[in-house]
């Protein structure tokens, strides 16, 4: 199905759909609903250098089309992610990953991104400078250009592979933030991460989540994710993974639309685990509703 | 196996003031061990409702509920012949095969419905079993007669003695002398430490917790155990009473 078929920086990919870091695991846990090597790629866990626990439960609220989380970069560590959890995940899937990093220092940053490039599995070193859910690093490279710049710098000196910056949306200007990874050598940007959200108690009148805010994702960030992919495309030259809200195959032309090379799907992988296979599946006839012949050709036609 | 099933409801009543029986139409084929639960999709509501499994025949599935909020509270408005959404096959469930020959089975409230298939498991198997339910007033009790014709040893107790003996599962457990008995559990917190300290034995508790996707992808449920991070969806519930790290 080559209508379907997107490129990011000469890697081919059968489609554009991604599961997000953080809503896929390592992958495997999908397989028992369906063929995972049909998605376009998977994005791997937020991997730290240390292996980390994360925040005290209860890490989840509803919310009204979405959800928020603050699970706190829970992972094994860097090693045993790649020697437990990509061999389990290599035995039921043949394609490489977007392996998500995510860190405390600009030290810690290059050390991951290091051991993630020696990785064959690894198509695309995803560096997550947007976390909401940890204090000290996560975000805070994430917010200010001069930070994510010296992030993507540091990394960039030490990788052969692409390097995608994830940017979060809780900043007053995310296209100088993006222009600045840019310049410092990013390969791409990934965006956006979850909006800081917090919800409260009827009968208590308490945070539902233990960590007090987390990161709020859904369909219902959607228009958000939408307006600041259209704003980076204007003002960059490299490639956008579109993040948020993406529950359906219309979402996914919307958010090409908008300006997005691959898209991933976070939220909706929670509440149903069927859904990047349906919305792949959906692809082809919402296309043929809308007359569109291939997805390449509508990257960033709201532009044009 | 884990999937997304369709099925139709063949009942949905109130048993109290504020719990629900629903039987599915659905091939239980899939359950390995009582305490396992489905994830419950609610139209309109973002997330899934994960229930525990109260009982079973080879063509039905019992889900008792108590309407806690808005989710809850639309699923006890369905009426026989429509249609749910479940993700079936979540949770490890209660290994019966770790339990002794003579076992006592407590359960508190909304954790009551699991103990019921547990026990009618437990019988199957030739146990002898002693139940020891609590409620917080009579008004809240359900399921009595259901666990009498199982022939099981029943106790019940309510916080305020308006049915049963007046305190908690554990001041039962203790007047009945069963505290050396190899103990599976299910309720709120403070009851299954209660019932952790109180014993002698050692035993299986099954636990609760907000979750994101009920089949162990999100990281949301997740809990330190003695023997390293757990997730209560896929790990759990139900966990082995040596390796909690109770919290204070």
């Amino acid at each position: 199905m080559e209508r379907l078929n997107v490129e990011l920086c000469g890697w081919q990919l059968d489609n554009p759909v991604i599961p997000a870091s953080g809503t896929f695991g390592f992958g495997y846990e999908f397989s028992q609903f369906y063929d995972i090597n049909m998605l376009g790629s998977i994005a791997t866990k937020g991997t730290t250098r240390e292996s980390r626990y994360g925040n005290p439960t209860p890490r989840i609220a509803e919310c009204e089309r979405g959800m928020i989380n603050a699970v706190g970069l829970q992972n094994p560590g860097i090693d045993k992610v790649i020697s437990e959890e990509f061999p389990k995940l290599k035995e039921v899937y043949h394609k490489k990953v977007v392996a998500n990093v995510s860190g405390f220092s600009v030290e810690e940053y290059v050390e991951c991104a290091k051991k993630m490039d020696a990785e064959d599995i690894v198509g695309i070193i995803e560096i997550n400078v947007s976390c909401p859910n940890v204090s000290h690093g996560g975000m805070s490279f994430g917010t200010d250009p001069q930070a994510a710049a010296e992030v993507t710098r540091a990394v960039k000196a030490v990788t052969t592979k692409p390097v995608f910056i994830k940017l979060t949306p809780n900043v007053t200007d995310i296209v100088s933030i993006a222009k600045a990874c840019e310049e410092a050598g990013a390969d791409g940007i990934s965006m956006i991460n979850t909006l800081l959200g917090a919800r409260f108690d009827l009968r208590t009148g308490k945070p539902i989540i233990a960590n007090i805010m987390g990161g709020f994702s859904g369909p219902a960030i959607k228009p958000v994710a939408l307006r600041m992919v259209y704003q980076v495309y204007k003002a960059v030259n490299i490639p956008i993974i579109g993040i948020g809200g993406i529950a359906t195959a219309e979402d996914v032309i919307e958010m090409m639309s908008a300006g997005a090379t691959a898209i991933q799907v976070g939220a909706e992988n929670c509440r149903n685990p069927y859904a990047c296979k349906q919305i792949i599946e959906d692809l082809p006839k919402v296309m043929d509703k809308y007359g569109i012949k291939t997805l390449k050709e509508i990257i960033g036609r709201a532009h044009r | 196996m884990k999937t997304l099933q369709n099925c139709k409801v063949l009942e949905n009543t109130p048993l109290t003031h504020d719990v629900y029986k629903m039987v599915l139409e659905n091939k239980t084929d899939w359950i390995h061990h009582p305490g396992q639960f489905v994830n419950v999709t609610i139209e309109g509501q973002y997330l899934k409702r994960p229930i525990s499994i109260c009982d079973w025949t080879e063509n039905s599935l019992t889900l008792i509920y108590k309407v806690v909020g808005k989710g809850t509270e639309i699923m006890s408005t369905k009426n026989p012949g429509d249609i749910m959404e479940i993700l079936t096959d979540l949770g490890n469930g209660f290994d019966t095969s770790k339990a002794n020959d003579e076992v006592v089975i407590l359960g508190g409230g909304v954790g009551v419905p699991p103990m019921f298939g547990l026990a009618k498991q437990c019988i199957k198997e030739g146990k002898k079993v002693h139940v020891i339910l609590g409620f917080a007033s009579e008004k809240d009790v359900f399921y009595l007669d259901e666990f009498k014709s199982l022939g099981v040893d029943l106790s019940v107790c309510t916080n305020d003695g308006s049915l049963g003996t007046k305190g908690f599962v554990t001041d039962v457990m203790k007047e009945k002398g069963l505290c050396d008995l190899f103990y599976m559990a299910c309720g709120p917190m403070p009851m299954l430490k209660a019932i952790y300290t109180t014993s002698n034995s050692n035993g299986l508790l099954s636990f609760e917790e907000r979750m994101g996707c009920g089949f162990g992808a999100c990281m949301g449920c997740s809990c330190k155990t003695i023997t390293g991070y757990k997730r209560i969806c896929v790990e759990g519930p139900v966990m082995e009473s040596e390796d909690i790290l109770w919290k204070d």
